[in-house]
């Protein structure tokens, strides 16, 4: 605490004399901070996240050929599949074991689509109390939204080149 | 033999997307929207397509896999004409985005937000 104290008093006194953030003020800072964050342990995380990722991936496939054994088309199959995870995933989010899960495995249901369910219906819920519009409609695209106009924008864009290319 | 290549690549998009988090100070949804162009990006110059017949669904499933349909219906429509073009991408991944907009709509009304464990 002492040294904390010591640290930022110096500080404070230069930016009231400047008022403008000192670069190298900022940068000592930076650097202070650095000691006393928590290191992510990068392989165990990665390891959980392969893991979890990979059997999100298996467990996909194996519906997927289950349907396509019934019948369906390849293009129907992968539909009903996406259906199914982003289902699950939502579902899983509204009893609230998404959140145990993302905790244990990070990236590893983030990255599937998994992970976009889940940005949809976890804002959605918590502003429930500004009402079924503004409040779930609008928050539904919170996170979404920015992956939905990017990505849309970007396959719109790609779209456009191939039709004047060709 | 398949679903090794799907775990395998499914799981490596995972720890490329952990990486990500965990050495740079980029957000989730920063995370996710890089996750999509780049799918798009990849698949415009065909790259994606040979890896998705490789592992199928772990290509499919994690989210350059969304980039890659979006992509894919756009580059499929635009042999049919500008319109089909612009509303291909969309259409390709109707299913999906109807499912999960109508499906959370419901799923947000009825939970109420639990207290992390």
């Amino acid at each position: 605490m002492s040294k904390k104290q010591q640290k930022q008093q110096p500080q404070q006194a230069q930016q009231q004399q400047s008022k403008k953030p000192n670069k190298e003020v900022t940068k000592q800072y930076e650097q202070y901070v650095k000691q006393f964050t928590p290191k992510p342990k990068y392989f165990s995380n990665s390891l959980k996240a392969f893991v979890v990722g990979g059997c999100i991936c298996a467990a996909a496939l194996y519906i997927q050929n289950l349907l396509m054994d019934k019948g369906l088309s390849e293009k129907t199959a992968g539909a009903y599949v996406t259906v199914i995870l982003v289902c699950t995933a939502q579902l899983l989010t509204g009893f609230g074991v998404f959140d145990t899960i993302g905790k244990f495995a990070g990236a590893g249901v983030f990255v599937p689509i998994t992970g976009f369910a889940n940005s949809m219906v976890a804002p959605a819920m918590e502003y429930k109390k500004e009402g079924p519009v503004l409040g779930v409609g609008a928050k539904l695209f919170s996170l979404a939204g920015a992956v939905l106009v990017c990505g849309i924008t970007v396959s719109a864009i790609i779209g456009m080149i191939y039709y004047f290319i060709k | 033999m398949d679903y090794f290549y799907a775990f395998l690549i499914g799981g490596i998009m995972c720890v490329i997307g952990q990486i990500l988090i965990d050495t740079t100070k980029l957000t989730a949804p920063r995370v996710l929207v890089i996750f999509v162009v780049a799918g798009a990006i990849l698949t415009a110059f065909g790259w994606y397509e040979p890896i998705v017949k490789l592992a199928k669904n772990g290509a499919t499933v994690p989210l350059p896999g969304f980039g890659y349909a979006l992509a894919k219906g756009a580059m499929d429509g635009a042999k049919d004409g500008f319109m089909a073009a612009i509303s291909g991408g969309l259409k390709n991944t109707a299913a999906g985005l109807t499912a999960a907009i109508g499906f959370g709509y419901i799923v947000a009304l009825i939970f109420t937000p639990k207290s992390k464990r």
